[in-house]
């Protein structure tokens, strides 16, 4: 993926170059608005990366509204430290696909930004899907792996839905939480852990194959091999 | 932009301060005021006046012409059935019975001469029939004024008939000076009550403006004084030291802040620095090295989370998420969470008891009551023992919601219990256990946001703790 990061912090721009292009993507980087401006208008890219506050007098928020007049919808996940609720609801009024604040992890970066991807790319009418011989149908709701029907209480079908939504990818606790339950915020509790380990019960425990793994230090993977 | 208002600021002043005094009297609304009242005043004074002097004098000019009037049509009615003599006789009885005194008649043939009558001649003045006079006349040598008719009779005769109005016109007269000093007294008591109520307003507004001034320049402990009267000047100094209150606490909570973050910030990020140095020093292996990282990590992400709850605290209690108020049913909210965490409970091997009232209509922002319940769920959570229940109820009555926590753990002892919203406080029982302490201020705020409360009581054991919201605001 080809990807774009307006930051003027170096240390944390720096930071996550170089960890997407560990994560296999194509990174171009500027430090201030008008660059970024002229980047994102002139060249594709699959996702971007944008800080609120930059130099060069175009901030973050004018920047998207001038991207997004000029009809360009390439997702963008904000990354800034402007944390009040007030500011999540600018930036995503703004046109900001995903509003992630500083201080943040890397791995619900890296989430965040291909789940964003790829959310551009299946959000059409589907009413299969499938990971493996695990197949949910959208429409009637019912869930089958290995021709066997598996039955979820709703909750789980949609903790189920999203994952396989996001499959080979991985979804934070967060996005779960966001997601799944709508909420904004992280309860003391390991809530997510549970439900999930419950839906893992229903839909791995009887088959040999595990498709629900645990990726450490970030979050869930629904996938057909090992991560 | 912290420095463009610092510079901002004495220029302000300085631009103010020359207008302030080149300001024009009507500018000043002490005197606008007393203008206003010393108007309205006076337009009634005057007005009062008036109605007394028209009704008074205009009832008794009234009642003489309806007296002359009847004379004369009676006259009138003696001279139709006996012609003059019996006119003649009707006046002479008249005046010799002294029926009124102030009565006044004359009868003169068509020569003028005086037939009979009290008057010695017929009026200077007096041209016109049938019209209204007020003439001076002589009766018996005395000079008076009277008040005249004249009829003319058919064969040239002539009557006139009328009242000696000199008493009448000294009444008026009196009544006219009267009214006149009442006038004046009024205009003098207008202007004094004009006075009054200027330097009254002034006196008002100089506790009010030497009060704020004086806040303005740091000193907070003062208040503006009140009369104890109870009056609309207390109820304005009552209003703007309940807000003075409110900033003193907000200014306390702010102080109260920096403070425990000096504190309570200092231990965990003492920890993660010391981890840190530690590995450098000390890690042998890259994996040792990666282990420490990663637990100072975990360190850090610990005070963020701190700093996030610190932040969240002070913007709802700063008010500013009343933008985000809607009207919803905290029911399936309720329920959703009772689902969130139900599973977690049984997990544990604890029973989680649930009555949610079925319609809970609420006006308030959905986030922050989900995060205040889920906050106090999760403290039921961490401190409940395996096998203990948690009920969890949600009750609406006379337009207040109570949603109930109840654990069974070791609850907290009823002095700590005062302290319990604090930030930062933690119970002696609780240090040992993972949490910021900010947890109950989280949610005392967010029920005092919404006007609403947070009481923490026994649950023998245990602690039960209610949240209490009114269904509306009440502004």
């Amino acid at each position: 993926m080809r990807i774009l990061i307006v930051e003027d912090d170096k240390d944390v721009a720096g930071f996550v170059v170089k960890g997407l292009r560990e994560a296999g993507h194509t990174v171009e980087h500027a430090d201030n608005g008008r660059d970024g401006l002229f980047l994102a208008a002139s060249e594709n890219f699959d996702a971007i990366i944008l800080d609120r506050m930059l130099p060069g007098g175009i901030d973050g928020l004018r920047l998207l509204e001038t991207l997004r007049a000029q009809d360009n919808v390439t997702p963008v996940v904000f990354l800034s430290a402007l944390s009040q609720v007030d500011d999540r609801v600018k930036g995503l009024k703004a046109g900001g696909d995903d509003y992630l604040t500083k201080p943040f992890a890397f791995a619900e970066l890296l989430a965040r930004v291909e789940a964003l991807t790829r959310r551009g790319k299946t959000d059409g009418p589907t009413t299969k899907l499938c990971v493996g011989d695990l197949e949910i149908d959208l429409l009637s709701r019912g869930v089958k792996r290995a021709g066997q029907k598996i039955d979820l209480q709703p909750r789980e079908f949609r903790l189920l839905e999203y994952l396989m939504r996001h499959a080979g990818q991985v979804v934070t606790r967060t996005m779960l939480l966001e997601g799944v339950w709508d909420y904004h915020f992280d309860p003391q509790t390991n809530v997510i852990d549970v439900h999930v380990s419950r839906l893992r019960q229903k839909i791995d425990k009887p088959f040999e194959l595990p498709l629900l793994h645990t990726v450490r230090n970030a979050g869930y993977m629904l996938q057909t091999e090992d991560v | 932009m912290l420095h463009a208002e610092q510079r901002g600021q004495p220029e302000l002043i300085g631009t103010a301060r020359p207008k302030r005094r080149a300001r024009p009297i009507i500018r000043s609304a002490g005197i606008r005021l007393a203008l206003v009242y010393a108007t309205v005043f006076g337009v009634s004074a005057f007005a009062l006046a008036f109605s007394l002097w028209y009704s008074t004098v205009g009832l008794l000019q009234r009642q003489v012409e309806v007296a002359v009037r009847n004379d004369a049509s009676a006259l009138g009615d003696h001279f139709a059935i006996g012609g003059i003599p019996s006119l003649v006789m009707a006046i002479r009885n008249r005046l010799s019975n002294n029926i009124d005194g102030d009565a006044i008649y004359l009868l003169i043939d068509p020569l003028g001469n005086r037939v009979i009558g009290n008057l010695d001649r017929w009026p200077v003045g007096l041209t016109e029939a049938n019209a209204w006079y007020e003439l001076p006349v002589t009766r018996q040598g005395v000079g008076s004024i009277a008040l005249l008719r004249a009829y003319p009779i058919i064969g040239g005769d002539q009557l006139l008939v009328g009242r000696d109005v000199r008493a009448r016109t000294e009444l008026r007269r009196v009544l006219q000076d009267g009214l006149l000093w009442a006038m004046g007294i009024m205009a003098v008591l207008g202007l004094l009550g004009a006075l009054v109520i200027r330097s009254l307003f002034r006196r008002m507004i100089r506790d009010i403006s030497s009060t704020t001034r004086a806040i303005s320049r740091g000193d907070l402990t003062r208040r503006v004084p009140k009369t104890g009267d109870g009056d609309e000047f207390d109820e304005l100094a009552e209003i703007i030291n309940d807000m003075l209150d409110r900033i003193t606490k907000l200014m306390d909570g702010v102080r109260e802040v920096s403070n425990s973050i000096a504190h309570d910030l200092r231990t965990p990020i003492t920890r993660a620095r010391t981890r840190l140095e530690d590995a450098s020093l000390h890690a042998s292996t890259p994996d040792d090295l990666k282990a420490a990282i990663e637990r100072a990590t975990n360190d850090l992400d610990g005070i963020v989370a701190v700093f996030q709850a610190l932040l969240r605290i002070a913007e709802i209690e700063a008010g500013a998420r009343r933008s985000a108020f809607s009207s919803f049913d905290l029911a399936p909210l309720l329920l959703d969470i009772d689902e969130l965490y139900r599973v977690v409970a049984e997990e544990r091997g604890i029973k989680l008891l649930t009555s949610i009232a079925g319609m809970l209509p609420f006006f308030g922002d959905r986030q922050l009551v989900q995060q205040a319940v889920t906050n106090l769920l999760d403290n039921a959570l961490k401190f409940s023992p395996a096998d203990g229940d948690i009920s969890f109820t949600a009750t609406v009555e006379n337009a207040v919601i109570e949603i109930t926590i109840a654990d069974r753990g070791s609850g907290i002892s009823e002095e700590d219990r005062q302290r319990a919203t604090e930030r930062f406080f933690r119970a002696e029982s609780a240090r040992s256990t993972a949490g910021s302490g900010l947890g109950l201020s989280l949610v005392s705020a967010v029920a005092q946001l919404h006007n609403g409360t947070l009481r923490l009581t026994d649950n023998n054991p245990g602690l039960r703790a209610i949240i209490s919201l009114p269904t509306r605001q009440v502004d």
